[in-house]
């Protein structure tokens, strides 16, 4: 039982690392008065580009940095449109988002001709596990005692990225609450005036937001081309953008509690690839396609607003408009 | 000599075929309050947002403390020591009074030192200037009043030697308002210049040492408050003599129209917004309700023009009407021959999109005379009998085919009042009905509610101006956190007392 849990809770890491990255990028875009529903389509974007380059150089680095770039270029176009113009936020994002989706499996057609997939991802082309000092490998851990059990599975044994995507939630939380560009970037997304009239540019301040908003989505769907998974397929990231503007709002817009709502929609991911524990422990077999859609059913729930009143920032949405 | 706070030379500012301000100079003296009085749309906000930095104008000079300074961004007014205090509030509701001060005026990339020193500098600011503010409370909860300080106390923070302030009284309490008037004096007498820009002819004589007129643009008049009127003023503003104090004969008092018993309104949040309120209004008489706007007036109007559900009883004409919202609504209202000018005419009033014509027709599309058969309406019908009522009423231009949002304020009011009028109600509900008028224009509204009630008809009139309750109301009622503290005849009471009952205290000593 002990076992099998830490097995779960290990993978639950594993498939909340891309939902608490873009969750965290969405927390920064729309705290500061930007709603992002391209979350979807940036992600995509940047699995693709580094997954391509990833193939082509061979270095996952690379890869990394390609995929940040392609969300960037995406965030930069739902910024124009959406602060330079001041264009509608949802219909910009639904754009990048079908931007995305098309360009990806026609370039990779184009490139690679395998059907829209890229290559397939071998050595420095993907993340490698880190292995903490003293952990332990494969059957020694079921003998271990549990605590040295649980730091070789759950703290050991896991991607760069898995580990940066914690360290972000902490120092989100420091750069929102405890700096000066985080008082700005709250004040912009509730009273974008009340900055303005303060002396400070409100359109840096929110092309900012954005900007820090595609590197994060950027490092979310180069780990699912590049670590997660050994290369792009034609819509991988299988609606995990939305789910984490799910756990956004299921968060109130708050670092810590995204990173509790991603581990509750990763754990719930981690329990569809294991149906079998559900079967051995509860004595029910549970539909393998019911387990795979409980995320997207929470989703729904979450976003119909059945979790309690989640009051999002009181400018978000709307364009900035001098008046007095 | 000494040089002039701020002086402005042939500031002149279009925005497309309007010309907000034309060749405006003015000169305010350091240490003194300079008064800027105008209708609405005369150009003040628009100068003085041209002096925070807001809009860029085409032509002419800002002089500040005798040195010529260019002010492209707010940034720009900040370092030249003007602070300006927003009629709508610049505040981060959701921020401490704390991290509102600090916001945009932070020492370094982190927070913690910024807010120390700008918790020690509150106390100090506080101290010199008599502005006590609790630093770690949340704006949202605190009184639009203690928001208004904070607005103050920003400037401060930033060095502001000049201070603007825009129709800062629009929101208070009278008592409030008399609070912000001695903090400017103090301000004053601390060597502090302050500019206030209000339409209100009473704070310009009672707060200020010279006063500007601005009329369509222009500056016509730079006077010293003590050697006018305001009835000069007042001439000045519109450009012709004006009737301050409404025209009426006593009252000719019929039997009750409206009555209304133990009513309670709880909104969709569950605030429990009116509190066993209970008053009648009687043919051919006014009842005003005074009190500051948010204290369940609004939810009263809602109730009675058919569009908030309630408990309690309302009368009218002594037959009960439904309040569940299941069997009636605003149009049973109007079949009941209740009017309803609402408090805001924009959103409630008047669809701004739509033509003068279609608006008029709105409530009343029902009318025979609008129908050409049992299908279509009659267009040229409608267009006929609004430009009628245009006329009568004085709608400037007298054009049905124009939309809504394209009349000044003054005029879509008197679109409203013409369509809610013109039906000959026995009852008139009129929420705020002068909020955003010129002076020229209230004037005609006042007499045609007051003919109104010489007809024998009831009104029920809601104001947050309380001298347009106490020339206008035979009776007045204020109300206060959802009730109401007190009954007063307007000839019984004054203006101090009845501040005292906005505020929560209720009235006079036993």
């Amino acid at each position: 039982m002990f076992l099998d849990l830490v097995q779960v809770f290990d993978s639950s890491f594993r498939m909340a690392t891309p939902l608490l990255l873009a969750c965290l990028a969405g927390l920064f875009s729309e705290r500061a008065g930007i709603f992002d529903i391209g979350l979807e389509g940036k992600m995509l974007a940047a699995a693709f580009l580094s997954a391509a380059v990833a193939a082509m150089t061979g270095s996952v680095w690379l890869g990394l940095l390609a995929g940040i770039g392609a969300s960037v270029v995406m965030s930069v176009v739902h910024g124009l449109a959406s602060i330079t113009f001041r264009g509608d936020q949802i219909i910009s994002g639904v754009a990048i988002n079908f931007l995305a989706a098309g360009l990806t499996v026609v370039v990779s057609q184009s490139w690679f001709g395998q059907g829209g997939r890229t290559p397939q991802l071998t050595g420095a082309g993907r993340f490698e596990t880190l292995d903490m000092p003293g952990a332990l490998q494969g059957a020694e851990k079921a003998s271990a005692n549990p605590m040295m059990h649980l730091y070789s599975e759950l703290v050991s044994g896991h991607t760069i990225l898995v580990y940066l995507a914690l360290l972000m939630v902490p120092l989100s939380w420091y750069v929102l609450y405890r700096t000066r560009f985080g008082l700005r970037l709250r004040a912009v997304g509730e009273n974008p005036a009340a900055v303005d009239t303060a002396g400070v540019n409100v359109v840096f301040l929110r092309y900012s937001a954005v900007l820090i908003c595609g590197v994060l989505c950027g490092i979310a769907g180069a780990y699912l081309a590049t670590a997660l998974q050994a290369g792009f397929v034609k819509e991988m990231t299988a609606g995990r953008g939305f789910i984490a503007l799910a756990a956004l709002i299921f968060a109130k817009w708050r670092p810590w509690h995204a990173l509790y709502a991603c581990m509750l929609f990763g754990f719930l991911q981690a329990l569809a690839l294991r149906p079998d524990l559900i079967e051995k422990y509860l004595a029910i077999k549970v539909q393998v396609q019911l387990l795979d859609a409980l995320p997207y059913i929470l989703t729904v729930v979450i976003l119909a607003g059945l979790v309690g009143k989640a009051t999002p920032p009181k400018a978000g949405g709307q364009a900035y408009v001098k008046e007095n | 000599m000494t040089d002039p706070a701020i002086e402005l030379i042939g500031i002149s500012k279009a925005f497309g075929p309007v010309q907000a301000n034309k060749d405006i100079s003015i000169r305010v003296m350091p240490g003194t309050i300079h008064g800027i009085i105008g209708e609405n749309g005369a150009g003040k906000s628009t100068l003085m947002s041209i002096l925070y930095g807001f809009y860029k104008a085409d032509a002419g000079d800002i002089f500040i403390g005798g040195k010529k300074t260019l002010i492209p961004d707010s940034q720009a007014a900040i370092s030249a020591g003007i602070g300006m205090v927003f009629q709508h509030f610049k505040l981060v509701e959701n921020f401490t009074v704390l991290e509102n001060i600090v916001l945009g005026a932070e020492d370094g990339a982190f927070l913690a030192p910024s807010l120390r020193k700008a918790r020690k500098e509150l106390t100090e600011l506080a101290a010199e200037y008599e502005l006590n503010v609790d630093p770690d409370a949340v704006i949202e909860e605190i009184g639009v009043g203690m928001q208004q300080r904070v607005e103050i106390l920003k400037a401060l923070y930033r060095r502001a030697d000049i201070l603007i302030l825009d129709e800062p009284t629009g929101v208070l309490t009278p008592a409030e308002a008399d609070q912000l008037f001695r903090i400017l004096q103090r301000l004053k007498e601390e060597g502090k210049t302050i500019i206030l820009i209000t339409h209100k002819l009473r704070e310009i004589m009672d707060a200020t040492d010279t006063v500007s007129v601005m009329r369509r643009g222009e500056m016509t008049a730079t006077v010293k408050t003590s050697e006018t009127s305001p009835e000069e003023l007042a001439e000045l503003m519109v450009g012709r003599k004006v009737l301050l104090r409404v025209d009426k004969k006593p009252a000719n008092v019929g039997a009750p129209v409206l009555e209304v018993e133990n009513l309670n309104v709880v909104d969709d949040a569950g605030v429990h917004r009116v509190k066993d309120v209970s008053f009648s209004v009687r043919a051919g008489e006014i009842l005003g309700i005074a009190g500051v706007a948010g204290n369940g007036q609004s939810e009263l109007l809602e109730v009675l023009g058919g569009y908030q559900t309630a408990t309690g009883i309302v009368r009218v004409n002594g037959t009960e009407i439904d309040l569940t919202g299941k069997h009636s609504d605003g149009q049973s209202r109007r079949n009941r021959g209740i009017a309803h000018v609402p408090e805001d005419r924009q959103r409630e009033g008047l669809i701004m999109d739509f033509h003068a014509w279609e608006n008029v027709a709105f409530g009343y599309h029902h009318d025979p005379a609008y129908q050409k058969n049992a299908w279509l309406m009659d267009n040229a019908a409608i267009k006929k009998d609004t430009a009628e009522k245009m006329e009568r009423f004085d709608v400037r231009p007298p054009n049905p085919a124009l939309n809504a949002k394209n009349f000044s304020g003054g005029n879509q009011q008197k679109i409203v009042l013409a369509r809610e009028i013109e039906r000959n109600p026995d009852l008139l509900l009129v929420g705020q009905p002068t909020r955003g008028v010129d002076i020229g224009a209230i004037e005609f509204i006042h007499q045609q509610i007051v003919s109104l009630r010489d007809q024998g008809k009831a009104i029920l009139l809601v104001s947050v101006e309380l001298e347009e309750i106490m020339s206008l109301a035979d009776r007045i009622a204020v109300m206060f956190d959802g009730k109401i503290m007190g009954e007063r005849l307007p000839q019984d009471t004054d203006e101090k007392e009845l501040g005292l009952l906005m505020a929560g205290m209720s009235g006079r000593a036993a």
